[in-house]
């Protein structure tokens, strides 16, 4: 395949300066919403805070790539003296969990860096991050050129994982014919 | 489809372990919005005047406000209503938090709880599926530790909880409820919470809140997240440090506390120590605060960091925000290390730090004038510490003295006796205020103080300066981008507002300003605590985000409801009055209007009569503080003329 150069977009987490506020959960939730901002629901958002005040962990996660399966290990993070959750820092959407996957269906979420805003401007948990806990970066490079998913295909993908290939298109077909 | 809310409510029977989920009339949301607007309504409606604090009749509602769960910075807050045992009047402490965005999402604006369960038990509620469940195994358990508990037994770690501790469950009448960073502290909600045999409520919710018009409401969202990092990067001047921001007072994160030490009283608010802050005691605070301090933290959806992680060496982690790391420090005339020690029992019990430490200090007071004795005291430790130590522990199981302590000073001065009356000395309507004790009167706060229907200054006051700048120019320089005052006369007030002579306290702001401004305070906090907007991001602080011109354009693009600046003007008086109706109905008159007679040393009585005048005229009230029929209908609320009518509270030819 052909090398391009790509725009890689990253967003650095200063957990130091996490105040535990959700704000990134809500705008996320709103914007990501058909139509756009028309509800707003933490439990839909790409981006988490896992949370435990009494411990002092204050993570903000953003969701990765969806995993079809559990892995078999697991790692633990002792940082500062906190031990992190097993899958603290893990960004798959993935069957061990609820996080980054729709509270409805259950199908996978996935971190989009707000992709449909104006360009140059900042992804929203960003934006709305006032205390600087999250920081937006974006760098050049040239990588091999790949054929991105969509989320109708990584959804469906998702439906083939859980329910075989030929089911899904059973589905699909008795659905289209009711049309 | 509803919008901002969800339009339903749960109704729990307590007694009978019974569970509805209730569609709400719409109607209601257009006069009286909701949180404190809507609970009003349903406690005038079902809790008529007889109902005892500890009656299976009287309610508890949890309410969240308007906005609670839409993108709005700062809607967070649950207001808990219900009949004060304390003043026996209604008691609408609020917390913010986490947990009435939850609510929302789990598809309900409020849970109102009525009867008396037989046993101890916690509601879980998860989305759809709502569960009363045994709690029988917490009986005794903090009110932190309790929360822990229930996330771990549910396998919920994003389950929000709001508990009670041992006080609410001993139905101690300054019981709080407890709720991660967060408490409803004030009236003895807690206890009204323990009485029914609920230890706690966890809420986990996943559904959508709809927004009316999306792209407008998140143009004003924008608006106001970029005023408040215009108002963090320009602070204030020339007021004191922990006043020049936004959020409640800056406690957690400012460590000079010369102020507060040097201007509120110690012990039981009688000690004004003058010459206390040095720099021996500002370096060892310092070093303590920053010591137990892990983090300042949020509520939620809230760049603000009001509160705090605080872990002291050898005693569990808690959550701490606002004056409470001062009020057991200065009613023990004890130091800043201690505060933060005896806080964390303290929350863990779930008591008011307002209320609690003045209870203790009292009873120190009326032992060493021998009021009471050592045979009131069996076992009490000799140094102040350990007797702050001894008594929380009494009051809080009601052991001893201890059970008569915990119904406040008020109530416990009055069994006591022999003279103890006179040392409940810093009450209003029953109830404790701050340790505040001034020179000159300022009539704006009399006003507050007195007709407060919170009963507590900090749920009152904000807006407009609490004293006159010295300058002309500080004046020009703060009314020059004041956009939040109702109307331009503001501004005139505040720049003819002199420290001396003619135009200073207590004759200016003249009686009929005071009235105005009083009412503009007034009316940012019944807005806030309808919305479920934070009062340190509108109603408290100096020049906040939001405010009477940006809240009605918020509120239809969010809800649907159609506002402008009068109609949410008079949805404010709509609320108001109510409240003062059912408050009225349970027997407030005039003469309970009284701020704490030392709270001023120099005192007016004919400028104080003309205060409270010219501001029940105002408000439509008539000169006992009785709304009249006429100001009731104008509100859409003739059947509460009706009714008080009916009962003889309006009496023919109402003045």
């Amino acid at each position: 395949m052909a090398k391009i150069k790509k725009k890689i977009k990253t967003i650095k987490i200063d957990l130091d300066k996490c105040n535990g506020c959700r704000a990134c959960e809500v705008i996320c939730s709103a914007f990501h919403a058909t139509p756009k901002y028309s509800s707003s629901n933490p439990a839909r958002s790409r981006i988490r805070l896992i949370r435990e005040p009494l411990k002092d962990v204050y993570l903000p996660v953003y969701a990765g790539e969806y995993a079809p399966a559990e892995c078999m290990g697991r790692d633990k993070y002792v940082i500062d003296g906190k031990e992190y959750d097993e899958c603290g820092f893990c960004r798959a959407s993935c069957p061990s969990r609820d996080a980054f996957k729709e509270p409805d269906s259950g199908l996978p979420l996935k971190c989009d860096m707000c992709e449909d805003l104006p360009p140059g401007e900042k992804p929203l948990c960003v934006q709305w991050c006032l205390n600087d806990a999250l920081i937006y970066e974006e760098r050049e490079e040239e990588v091999e050129e790949e054929v991105k998913s969509e989320d109708v295909e990584i959804g469906v993908e998702s439906m083939v994982d859980k329910y075989g290939l030929q089911k899904v298109m059973d589905t699909v077909a008795r659905m289209s014919k009711k049309g | 489809m509803r919008y901002a809310e969800t339009g339903f409510n749960l109704e729990i029977d307590l007694s009978r372990g019974n569970i509805e989920r209730v569609e709400t009339d719409p109607q209601l949301t257009e006069l009286h919005l909701g949180g404190l607007g809507t609970n009003t309504k349903i406690l005038w409606d079902r809790v008529p005047p007889e109902t005892e604090p500890f009656s299976p009749d009287n309610l508890l509602i949890f309410g969240t406000g308007l906005l609670c769960g839409t993108p709005a910075t700062g809607a967070n807050r649950t207001i808990v209503s219900t009949i004060s045992p304390q003043t026996q009047l209604m008691a609408y402490s609020m917390m913010g938090g986490f947990w009435a965005p939850e609510l929302k999402h789990a598809g309900y604006d409020k849970v109102i709880l009525r009867g008396k369960s037989p046993k101890l038990v916690y509601l879980w509620i998860h989305n759809d599926k709502v569960e009363i469940r045994d709690a029988t195994h917490l009986k005794g358990k903090g009110a932190v530790e309790t929360a822990e508990l229930i996330r771990q037994e549910l396998k919920q770690p994003n389950a929000q909880v709001a508990a009670i501790g041992l006080a609410g469950e001993n139905r101690v009448y300054t019981a709080s409820i407890e709720q991660g960073r967060s408490s409803a502290s004030r009236l003895g909600i807690g206890a009204v919470m323990g009485d029914k045999g609920l230890k706690a409520i966890a809420v986990r919710g996943t559904k959508d809140i709809n927004l009316a018009r999306p792209d407008e409401f998140i143009g004003l969202c924008n608006e106001v997240l970029k005023y408040i990092k215009v108002r963090e990067e320009h602070p204030v001047p020339g007021v004191m440090t922990i006043l020049q921001g936004l959020g409640s007072p800056q406690e957690m994160k400012h460590v000079d506390e010369e102020w507060h030490t040097q201007n509120f009283m110690w012990g039981n608010a009688r000690t004004r120590k003058k010459d206390y802050w040095n720099k021996e005691v500002e370096k060892k605070w310092k070093e303590t605060q920053e010591t137990v301090r892990t983090r300042l933290i949020s509520c939620y959806n809230c760049p603000m960091k009001c509160g705090a992680i605080i872990s002291v060496p050898g005693i569990s982690t808690y959550m701490m925000k606002c004056f409470s790391k001062l009020t057991y420090t200065m009613a023990a005339y004890s130091d800043l290390d201690f505060g933060f020690k005896i806080a964390q029992r303290a929350t863990e019990y779930g008591v008011d730090g307002f209320s609690t430490p003045q209870i203790m200090a009292f009873a120190l007071e009326l032992y060493e004038n021998g009021i009471l004795t050592d045979d009131d005291f069996p076992g009490m430790p000799s140094d102040n510490e350990g007797r702050f130590f001894w008594l929380l522990d009494r009051i809080v199981r009601r052991e001893g003295i201890g059970d008569v302590l915990a119904n406040g000073t008020h109530w416990a001065a009055e069994q006591i006796g022999k003279g103890a009356e006179a040392y409940a000395h810093n009450n209003i309507k029953k109830h404790e205020q701050l340790p505040l004790k001034l020179g000159m009167l300022n009539p704006v706060y009399f006003l507050m103080y007195a007709t407060g229907e919170k009963i507590n200054i900090t749920q009152i006051e904000g807006q407009f300066p609490q004293s006159p700048f010295p300058t002309m120019e500080e004046r020009e320089e703060f009314v020059k981008d004041w956009i939040q005052v109702p109307d331009e006369k503001f501004k005139q007030y505040l720049l003819d507002w002199e420290l001396r002579g003619e135009r200073s306290n207590p004759y200016y702001p003249t009686v009929d300003m005071s009235v105005d401004i009083v009412d503009w305070q007034e009316m940012m906090h019944y807005i806030d605590d309808a919305l479920g907007i934070c009062a340190g991001l509108s109603s408290f602080p100096l020049k906040p985000p939001y405010h009477i011109h940006n809240y009605p354009a918020l509120i239809s693009s969010a809800a649907g409801i159609d506002m402008d600046e009068a109609g949410l003007t008079q949805v404010y008086k709509r609320n108001r009055t109510l409240l003062r109706a059912f408050n009225v109905r349970r027997g407030l008159r005039r003469a309970d209007e009284k701020p704490p007679e030392d709270h001023w040393k120099k005192r007016f009585p004919e400028l104080e009569a003309k205060l409270l005048d010219a501001y029940y005229k105002f408000k439509g009230w008539d000169q006992q503080g009785i709304p009249t029929k006429k100001t009731l209908e104008e509100l859409g609320l003739g059947y509460v003329a009706e009714d008080l009518e009916q009962r003889e509270v309006i009496k023919n030819g109402q003045d």
